[in-house]
C-alpha cells in the first residue's frame, strides 16, 4: 500500500490572508517534493465570512479535500474559527489557534440575554480531544518584531514545528510569495513562530444579562401629531405610524428601554416604564 | 516530437485553463467576472499577445468570442455557471453555425453554492445545444483539456464547452507549463448559408449538427479523455470532475472509468466496461447526468440513491454512499465540532451600500435586490431586502411588484453599477415604458466588488489597464426617459434618507444613484478611525443597527444593555455610525495613532 497523503487546514475570517498563508504551505510542500493539492473556497466568504483552505500532499494526492478526522494540523488565525474546523483533525493531531478573536456583528444581535455566545478561549476544548494543543498570540511575536502584519508568518512558523518539512522550503517559499520589501520581517515572523510560547489565556467575557420582562411603552395619543421622529430613531424598529399618522408600537418585545424616543420626542407623548426587576447590571461568568 | 522537461508550477485550475488557452495560441479571451471563474483571464490579462476583455455581461462576451472565432482567431469564453444562461441565446444557435477557429467557452459551476444563486448542473447545457463538453478534475487536466477543446473545436467546427467546478477552479495543483504557440489568424471567410441563421439556412444545419455529434460521439468513444483504470474487480465506478478524485481518495483500487468528455456520453466504451462488472456505480456531483443516461441504455446502474444530489460531494459523502452499498465498512463518524459563533459573509466596514439600505428599512420598503455585494444586506440586521433572483432582475421584478399591488410600502429595486450595466438596463427601460411607480437605487460603488473589485464598462478602464469611455450612468438614465434622477453621497445618513424618500414619492420611475467608491477596490480606503466615548455611550444600539463588522459590544454596561466599541484596525472612518449616534459619543480623536498602514 503507498503512504496516504496527510492533510491540513488553514482557518480564519475573511480577509485575514488565509488564501496567501495556504498558498505559502503549499509552495514550501511542492519545493520539499510532494504532490500537492489546495484548495479553498473564495468569493463571498471573503466579505467577513468564515475562510478555510485544504491542502493535502504526498506521493500521490487524489482529493484537495482533506477527509473528516485526517488532518495532521488545524491552523488557525481566530480562536471560534479554530474551534468550527476542529473536527478535520485527526487523533492525535494537532492545533495551533490564534488567541485572537473577531466577534462578528451578528453575535452582538441578543437584546434580552446581551450574551455574544461567542466560544471561550478555553485550550481545553481541545486539549479534551487529546490534541496537542498551541493556543499563540500572534499579534503579540508580530508587534515585538514591529509589525503587526506578519503574525499570520509567526502562525505559519508554529504550523512548521509540527510538520518535518525542511526549514529551507519554508523559508524559500516565504520569500517568494510575501509582499515585496517584507521577506526579512516575514521569516523574522516565521522563525519567531517556531519557537512562540503557548500564549496565556487572556479573559473571556461570559456577560450575560437577566431578563426582567419587556418595558412597556405608553403612548398620549392626544399628544402625538405624527412627527415620526422616534419611529426612525428607535434602534429595534418598535414604533411606526398607522394609516392615520398616529403612532403605534408595532414590536414591544423588541424595546430595550434606551428611551431615545422619550428623549426626542418633542411633546413628550412617550414614556417607558421598566419592568419590576430592572436589569441594572449583569454578570460576569468565570 | 522534441521532449522538452516543462516547469512544473502550482497553479489553480483557473490559472490552468488560461495557461492552456495561451499554449494553444489563443488571441481573444473575453468574460464577465463571477465566482469562480473570475481569475481565468485576470490571470493572463498582462499579458500583450493576448487581447483579453470584460465584456458587460455574458452573452456579449460569447457574441465577442463567436465574432473573433468567425474572423479566424482562437477565442476563449469565460463565464460562472449561471452566466451561461444568458449566454445561452448565443450557443444554442452557435452550436448551429461552428465556428471560424477554435471557441472554447468554460463555465465555472458552483456546486454547494458557496458564492451562487443556485448550484445548476451545466452539462445539460451540452445535451440541450448539442456540443460536447470536457471536464477537467484538477489543475493538470484544466490545462491540457483547455488545450484539446480548441483542436477538437476546430476538428469538428463546433464550440465546445469546458465545465469546471469551485473544487477544481480553486484547487492548486501541479501543472507542466509548456511554451505558447502560434496559431496566426484565417481571416473570415464570407458563408452566410452557415452564419446566417435565417430559417431557410438554420433548417439546412440542423442536419450538420446532428451528423456532427455522431462523430463527436464516435471520438468520445476512443478517445484519450476516458481513462479507465485499476483492477477488475466485481464491482466499477463511472465518474467524472473533481469526484473521480474522491473515487480514487476511498477506493484507491478501485475499477473506475473516468470520463473526460461527459458530453457527448462515450456510450459504448460505459457498455463494454458495464460488461466487465457485476455492480455498477455513477459518482457524479449534482445531477444524475450520466446515471440516467446510462440507465436509459438498459444498463444496470447506482448512483444518486448512494450519493448526494444536493451540494459538493466529499470523501466522506463518497466514504458513507460506498458504505451504504455495502462496498466500504461504514466508519464512525469524528466527533463533531463544538457549536461556535456563526460568521456568515457581511457588508465590510465602511461599505457605501450600509446607509441607503438603513434608509430603506425606515422606508418599510419592499425591496427586490440583485447580485452584489449589497445582497448581503438582505442579512441582519439590515435584513432590508426582499428578493434576490439574477443579475438584472431586481428592476422588471419590481416593475412588475408594483402592478401587482400587492406591496405593503414602496417598492424599491436596489441594483449595483456593473449588474445594472449587465442586464438592469431593459428593466429600466420597461420602468420607463410603463411608467411603473417605483424607485430604482442604483449603487454606483464604481467596481465588480464581489468578485474581487474587477474594471467594467462604468469604470473607465479595461481589464488590461488602459483608459476608455465611461458610461455615463445619469446620462444613460435620462436618455432612456427618466425623468426623476438624483445622486446622492450614501455616507450622508439624511441625504440618502430624503432622496429615497422623495424618489418614492415621485409618481412615475425615480432613480437614485450612490456616489461613494467601494472601500476595497481599486484602492483600499483608509481614513483615521473613530472611537466610542465609553462614558457618554448610553448603550442604545442605534449604531448597532447598521451591522459594521468594526462595532462590537464591550462588557461595559449601561442600565443593563451593552456599550460598543470600535475596533481602530478595520474602522475606515466613514462617519456613518457618528451620525447614527444620538449622545454624540463616537469621536476622532485627534491624539490617535492611525493604524499602521503600509
Amino acid at each position: 500500500m503507498t503512504e496516504r497523503p496527510r492533510g491540513l487546514l488553514l482557518a480564519g475570517v475573511g480577509g485575514q490572508g488565509v488564501l496567501l498563508a495556504s498558498m505559502i504551505v503549499a509552495d514550501a510542500l511542492l519545493s520539499a517534493g510532494h504532490d500537492v493539492k489546495q484548495s479553498e473556497v473564495h468569493g463571498m466568504a471573503q466579505r467577513g465570512g468564515s475562510v478555510f483552505s485544504h491542502i493535502r500532499w504526498g506521493p500521490r494526492v487524489d482529493s484537495p479535500l482533506v477527509p473528516l478526522g485526517s488532518a495532521e494540523v488545524l491552523a488557525a488565525f481566530e480562536w471560534a474559527e479554530a474551534i468550527r474546523w476542529v473536527s478535520y483533525v485527526r487523533e492525535g493531531g494537532a492545533v495551533v489557534a490564534d488567541v485572537r478573536t473577531i466577534v462578528p456583528p451578528g453575535a452582538c444581535s441578543d437584546r434580552r440575554s446581551w450574551s455574544t455566545e461567542f466560544p471561550g478561549i478555553d485550550p481545553e476544548v481541545f486539549i479534551s480531544r487529546r490534541l496537542k494543543t498551541r493556543p499563540i498570540d500572534a499579534a503579540a511575536t508580530a508587534l515585538g518584531l514591529g509589525n503587526v502584519r506578519v503574525a499570520n508568518s509567526v502562525v505559519l512558523g508554529s504550523v512548521a514545528s509540527f510538520l518535518d518539512i525542511d526549514q529551507i522550503h519554508w523559508e524559500a517559499a516565504i520569500g517568494r510569495l510575501v509582499p515585496a520589501g517584507t521577506e526579512e520581517v516575514n521569516l523574522a515572523a516565521f522563525r519567531a513562530g517556531r519557537l512562540v510560547a503557548d500564549a496565556e489565556v487572556p479573559g473571556v467575557s461570559h456577560y450575560r444579562g437577566a431578563y426582567a420582562g419587556p418595558h412597556e411603552i405608553a403612548i398620549r395619543h392626544d399628544w402625538c401629531k405624527g412627527c415620526d421622529i422616534c419611529s426612525r430613531i428607535c434602534p429595534e424598529y418598535c414604533l411606526g405610524l398607522d394609516l392615520n399618522g398616529k403612532l403605534t408600537v408595532l414590536n414591544p418585545e423588541a424595546c430595550t428601554g434606551c428611551r431615545l424616543c422619550v428623549l426626542l420626542c418633542p411633546d413628550f407623548a412617550i414614556s417607558i416604564t421598566a419592568p419590576a426587576a430592572p436589569v441594572l447590571s449583569g454578570t460576569r461568568g468565570e | 516530437m522534441v521532449t522538452i522537461v516543462e516547469p512544473s508550477v502550482l497553479l489553480s485550475g483557473n490559472e490552468a485553463v488560461a495557461q492552456g488557452a495561451v499554449e494553444a495560441g489563443v488571441l481573444v479571451a473575453v468574460g464577465y467576472p463571477g465566482t469562480p471563474s473570475t481569475e481565468i483571464l485576470e490571470s493572463i490579462a498582462d499579458r500583450d499577445d493576448i487581447d483579453v476583455r470584460w465584456s458587460p455581461n455574458e452573452k456579449v462576451a460569447l457574441d465577442v468570442g463567436l465574432g473573433a472565432s468567425l474572423g479566424g482567431v482562437r477565442a476563449l469564453v469565460t463565464m460562472k455557471h449561471v452566466g451561461l444562461n444568458v449566454a445561452s441565446d448565443t450557443l444554442m444557435t452557435a452550436a448551429y453555425t461552428g465556428v471560424g477557429a477554435g471557441l472554447v467557452i468554460v463555465t465555472a459551476d458552483d456546486p454547494g453554492m458557496h458564492s451562487s444563486q443556485n448550484e445548476q448542473d451545466n452539462r445539460a447545457y451540452a445535451r440541450m445545444a448539442g456540443v460536447p463538453l470536457l471536464e477537467p478534475s484538477d489543475s493538470s487536466e484544466a490545462k491540457e483539456y483547455t488545450a484539446i477543446a480548441f483542436a477538437i473545436s476546430e476538428e469538428f467546427d463546433t464550440p465546445v464547452l469546458v465545465r469546471t467546478t469551485t473544487r477544481v477552479s480553486h484547487n492548486r495543483g501541479i501543472v507542466s507549463v509548456g511554451p505558447r504557440s502560434e496559431v496566426p489568424g484565417k481571416g473570415f471567410v464570407r458563408d452566410p448559408a452557415k452564419y446566417v441563421m435565417i430559417p431557410g439556412h438554420a433548417r439546412t444545419r440542423r442536419p450538420i449538427l446532428l451528423e456532427r455529434l455522431e462523430r463527436l460521439t464516435e471520438y468520445s468513444d476512443s478517445t484519450s479523455l476516458t481513462v479507465e483504470s485499476g483492477r477488475d474487480s466485481e464491482f466499477g465506478v463511472i465518474t467524472s470532475g473533481i469526484a473521480h478524485h474522491y473515487v480514487r481518495e476511498v477506493l484507491p483500487e478501485a475499477h473506475i472509468l473516468k470520463l473526460g468528455m461527459s458530453y457527448p456520453i462515450p456510450m459504448k466504451r460505459i457498455g463494454a466496461f458495464a460488461d466487465s462488472v457485476d455492480r455498477l456505480f455513477v459518482v457524479e456531483e449534482l445531477d444524475p447526468h450520466l446515471e440516467d443516461a446510462i440507465r436509459a441504455a438498459g444498463i444496470a446502474v447506482e448512483g444518486k440513491d448512494l450519493f448526494p444530489q444536493v451540494g459538493e460531494l466529499s470523501p466522506d459523502s463518497v466514504h458513507h454512499g460506498f458504505a451504504r452499498a455495502g462496498i466500504l465498512p461504514s466508519r464512525a463518524e469524528p466527533e463533531p465540532s463544538p457549536p461556535t459563533v456563526a460568521r456568515p459573509p457581511l457588508l465590510c466596514p465602511g461599505c457605501p451600500h450600509t446607509p441607503p439600505f438603513l434608509a430603506l428599512k425606515r422606508l418599510g420598503a419592499v425591496v427586490t435586490g440583485d447580485i452584489g455585494c449589497y445582497t448581503l444586506a438582505a442579512l441582519e440586521p439590515l435584513a432590508a431586502m426582499d428578493t434576490c433572483i439574477a443579475m438584472g432582475s431586481s428592476i422588471g421584478m419590481a416593475v412588475g411588484m408594483a402592478a401587482s399591488g400587492g406591496a405593503d410600502g414602496p417598492v424599491v429595486a436596489t441594483i449595483g453599477d456593473s449588474t445594472f450595466l449587465h442586464g438592469g438596463i431593459p428593466g429600466l427601460v420597461d420602468a420607463v415604458y410603463s411608467q411603473a411607480n417605483i424607485a430604482v437605487l442604483i449603487l454606483d460603488n464604481g467596481t465588480v466588488a464581489m468578485t474581487g473589485g474587477q474594471e467594467h464598462p462604468g469604470t473607465g478602464v479595461t481589464l488590461q489597464g488602459s483608459e476608455t469611455k465611461a458610461v455615463d450612468l445619469v446620462a444613460l438614465c435620462r436618455a432612456l426617459g427618466v425623468a426623476d434622477i438624483r445622486v446622492i453621497d450614501p455616507y450622508d445618513i439624511a441625504a440618502t434618507s430624503i432622496a429615497l424618500e422623495a424618489a418614492v414619492s415621485y409618481p412615475g420611475p425615480a432613480v437614485v444613484i450612490t456616489n461613494r467608491p467601494c472601500v476595497e477596490a481599486p484602492v483600499k480606503i483608509r481614513d483615521r478611525p473613530y472611537h466610542v466615548i465609553s462614558e457618554a455611550c448610553t448603550a442604545c444600539q442605534a449604531c448597532m443597527a447598521l451591522g459594521c463588522p468594526s462595532i462590537v459590544w464591550t462588557d461595559e454596561t449601561y442600565e443593563g444593555r451593552r456599550k460598543v466599541r470600535i475596533d481602530p484596525l478595520t474602522c475606515t472612518g466613514c462617519t456613518v455610525c457618528v451620525q447614527m449616534c444620538p449622545p454624540f459619543a463616537i469621536l476622532r480623536l485627534p491624539d490617535v495613532e492611525e493604524p499602521n498602514g503600509d
